[in-house]
């Protein structure tokens, strides 16, 4: 057994933040132990305090935020309270911080250079005309090719990957003990996510720094850290080894979270088809016999100036089921919704609803046709206008359509607030009072208002939490039951799709890789970039079990 | 601290995963599980149903109500609408009946702040003078928000070619100085001066921020996925527009025009003071200002009263804009 000191302790840490109406308690009194070149992960869903509670160790606590009771220990020192001249002597040089947004943590008017040097400085790690070799070192390291050059470049001149690799420089410039990874990856592409905490995963190792890991994904925390703490409502609701919490979960909560993520379910469905068992989380499922058509896309095409976004696009969606598009940012799968849409033009190529051919149909007809195709967008802060109640947000399309009288509008937005499990009551309520996943129930009632067959899910659970994240595929998936609906799916999700589609179709840049059902493409990928997409998907490749245990097969 | 720890004795296959990870627990990272009742395990995501409906409006009005800066210019704007509409239930003297014996004579009883060069009571002039300064500010307000929201909402909802004329014409107007074009073109309606055309005259030059304003908002709102979803649902764009986009670019715009109308009293204000806004038969008291610099020396409260009150109505309009601007936008709202 390997006896060392502990390099981090927290002992029973509460946090405060105090407002106009009274003091409000972040972090609950939480226990924490780190050990020298461990990775360890916070996971927890947004306003669990997992990020304050990380933060408060650097003293860095937003706004009010007070550190209100308990010790933190660094290597055996009290930092508890530290005033900002004490803990400039740990920040940067003892505890390393790489923050969540690549796109605003990185200073827009400076070189990326002098921000990695200015890090160095502040640390005196090295002085004078040795800093610029260092910087190119240091960039390097962090997986940047031709430093020297991309040192004397701007932000804007990176892309996501590429910035979120020099942020990881900085973290690491003064050689920290510990690293603070606050969703290092989360606004990255899978593919990119992956390749960037490998990265991370291997310097680390090489230097000896311990990594805590702030995270929502319980696949990326459990596939990087060895000890995983599992944070709700200001407390810590199970910690454990990784492993042994993902495979056999405690708490009622913990079991929970285990079970809607869509990555660990993914890996279980895996196992379950390997086994030869059902699996009732493959939300997808005995619906191959479904072989009418519904929409299809032939040969579609998208030139923006120069720039071909999609090429020669061509796939079927059968009725009563879901197809997925799936693919990363800039792969062209939102342009093509658009254009099933028909709010954009294709530049060639033809969409067809039933047979029909949409380029040829009049204003009249196409406006009757939107009847029969629906959207449901990513953002639910978004997507609802601010300034109409529910009850108008709902009504709007019968509204417009022309549909039934006052009264039975009325009877009808009740009806679809019942089909979505929202109480009637929210009819008068505003956006601006719901939570995002509750918004997009909403837009779900009114994309069904007009009783379509077809609805297309632009990322339509991507930006939410993952237990309300599951509760939203659960209800479409009832719903697509019960409406013998057709999904158009799009998103970067590879996890989702597992449980969710029939078929799927993976784009990269603009044009189609790889299509087939689902079972197919995740048993038996043809395409390199395909296999790619499915190895970073975090989670998937630890063996889990077929969820047997959680009471998830028949 | 409280022990909320309970190491579990070995659930089942405990020791299974941990030789088969080839993990071994170190002090303080054993399998710790909080109880379940500490933590209170809601259903997912439910509604919350307690607090009463509100809307944008609803909760803009909840914060100004709270606000004593707003009840203290809410009030002063009250008693100067009050004014100008009544002017009868502050006074029963009548502005114009001047008797040259009272030229410049102190406060008496009755005559609280005393007589001007002309021998008209302050007071009562102080109150008619409301009348045009108000109807100026609101008068041309309206047309401004009419002239300015239409120029900038066309000009940012449809773009292209239509949003370079507009925006072309805007700097056009944009470039040139409101008062100076007043002064120009109040000279050609020398005969025919009365409130209204001061309110053309200042409506014709000084729409062109509020169209930028409005431009801005609307470009900004349009791009919003409630619009694209209007648009997927079939909606014409006059519809959008109309009920999606206008709503949601109202806040600035009203923000903007508290504000403006102020500026446009004190517009008005400055055109009497130079002789070539309202004529000397309408009180105004831009005009009883310009009057009384001749005494300025000897009587400086003949000056004193018509300035106080055009500095309280303009400050209390300002003040309005103020907080209203806080109120609708919650980000700019001061710590």
């Amino acid at each position: 057994m390997t006896t060392q000191t502990p390099l981090l302790e927290m002992k029973d840490v509460k946090i405060s933040f105090t407002s106009s109406t009274g003091v409000v308690e972040a972090v609950r009194g939480i226990d924490m132990t780190i050990y020298p070149g461990q990775s360890v992960a916070i996971v927890g869903e947004s306003g669990s305090g997992k990020s304050t509670a990380a933060m408060s160790i650097l003293g860095l606590l937003p706004g009010t935020g007070k550190v209100t009771g308990g010790q933190i220990l660094f290597n055996g020192e009290d930092i508890t309270g530290l005033n900002d001249k004490e803990m400039q002597k740990y920040r940067g040089s003892e505890i390393g911080l790489v923050p969540q947004d690549p796109m605003s943590n990185l200073n827009p008017v400076w070189r990326v250079g002098t921000q990695v040097a200015e890090s160095l400085r502040a640390n005196n790690v090295v002085k004078g005309s040795a800093v610029g070799d260092r910087v190119a070192e240091l960039l390097e390291e962090a997986g940047l090719p031709d430093a020297q050059r991309r040192a004397r470049q701007y932000p804007h001149e990176y892309s996501g990957g590429m910035r979120q690799r020099a942020l990881i420089a900085i973290g690491l410039a003064a050689r920290p003990k510990l690293l603070i990874a606050d969703e290092p990856t989360s606004a990255l592409d899978v593919t990119v996510q992956k390749r960037i905490l490998d990265h991370l995963e291997g310097l680390t190792e090489e230097l000896g720094t311990a990594v805590l890991f702030i995270t929502h994904d319980l696949g990326l925390a459990a596939e990087r850290a060895e000890h995983l703490v599992v944070m709700h409502r200001g407390r810590i609701v199970e910690s454990g080894p990784s492993l042994q919490i993902l495979r056999d979960p405690q708490h009622p909560y913990t079991r929970r979270l285990v079970k809607a993520a869509p990555s660990l379910a993914s890996a279980r469905i895996q196992s379950a088809l390997a086994a030869g068992v059902e699996s009732t989380e493959l939300v997808a499922h005995g619906r191959e016999g479904k072989q009418e058509e519904v929409i299809r896309v032939e040969n579609l095409t998208k030139i923006f100036g120069e720039n071909k976004a999609v090429d020669d696009v061509s796939f079927t969606v059968r009725k009563g089921t879901t197809l997925a598009l799936v693919g990363e940012s800039g792969s062209g799968k939102s342009t093509v919704a658009n254009m099933v849409l028909n709010l954009l033009d294709p530049t060639s190529g033809k969409v067809f609803y039933k047979g029909t051919d949409l380029s040829t149909l009049s204003n009249k007809e196409l406006f009757d046709m939107r009847r029969k195709m629906q959207v449901v967008f990513q953002n639910p802060y978004g997507s609802l206008d601010p300034m109409f109640s529910i009850y108008r947000c709902i009504e709007e399309p019968l509204a417009l359509h022309g549909v039934g009288s006052r009264k039975e509008r009325e009877a009808r937005v009740a009806e679809l607030l019942d089909m979505v499990a929202m109480p009637r009551s929210a009819m008068r309520r505003f956006p601006n009072e719901l939570s995002g996943g509750q918004r997009q129930r909403i837009a779900i009632a009114r994309a069904l208002a007009l009783r379509p067959e077809v609805l297309v899910l632009d990322e339509a659970v991507s930006a939410l939490d993952v237990l309300v994240q599951n509760q939203i595929i659960r209800l479409l998936a009832e719903l697509q039951e019960e409406l013998d609906l057709s999904y158009l799916f799009i998103t970067h999700d590879l996890a989702v799709v597992r449980q969710t589609a029939d078929d799927i179709v993976v784009m990269k840049q603009g044009a189609i890789v790889e299509q087939g059902t689902s079972d197919e493409v995740f048993a038996d990928p043809k395409e390199e970039y395909t296999r790619d997409l499915i190895n970073s998907v975090p989670g998937l490749n630890i063996e889990l079990g077929t969820g047997e245990n959680l009471g998830l097969v028949e | 601290m409280p022990d909320i720890n309970r190491n579990v004795a070995n659930p089942a296959g405990e020791d299974d995963i941990l030789a088969e990870s080839k993990l071994q627990l170190r002090p303080g990272q054993d399998h710790y599980i909080a109880e379940t009742d500490e933590t209170g395990l809601g259903a997912v995501d439910a509604v919350a149903d307690e607090s009463a409906p509100s809307s944008m409006w609803g909760e803009a009005w909840r914060n100004l109500r709270r606000r004593p800066l707003f009840w203290v210019s809410a009030l002063l704007i009250l008693v100067a609408v009050l004014m100008s509409l009544f002017p009868q239930l502050f006074t029963s003297i009548d502005p114009r009946a001047c008797t040259l014996s009272n030229s410049l004579a102190d406060p008496q009883p009755g005559h609280p702040f005393g007589f001007d060069r002309q021998g008209c009571d302050i007071y009562a002039r102080t109150i008619y003078g409301a009348r045009a300064s108000v109807a100026v500010g609101i008068l041309t307000t309206a047309l401004v928000v009419l002239i300015g929201t239409a120029i900038g909402a066309l000009a940012g909802f449809f773009g292209g070619i239509l949003d370079t004329l507009l925006s072309r014409l805007t700097d056009i107007f944009f470039a040139i100085p409101l008062v100076l074009a007043a002064i120009v073109v109040m000279q050609m309606f020398k005969d025919y001066r009365t409130i209204l055309t001061v309110v053309l005259v200042l409506g014709l030059f000084g729409w062109t921020n509020i169209a930028r304003i409005t431009r801005g908002a609307v470009m900004s709102v349009k791009n919003e996925e409630y619009v694209t979803a209007a648009r997927a649902l079939g909606a014409s764009r006059m519809k959008i527009l109309s009920s999606h986009i206008m709503p949601n670019a109202a806040a600035p715009i009203i923000v903007y025009a508290t504000v403006a109308l102020g500026t446009f009293i004190v517009a008005e204000a400055t055109l009497s003071f130079l002789g070539i806004g309202l004529p000397p038969t309408i009180v105004s008291w831009g005009g009883d200002i310009s009057a009384a610099q001749a005494s300025l020396r000897t009587k400086p409260m003949v000056l004193f009263y018509p300035a106080m009150a055009l500095a309280l109505t303009v400050l209390s309009f300002i003040m309005l804009g103020d907080v209203v601007r806080d109120a609708l936008d919650p980000k700019a709202r001061k710590r």
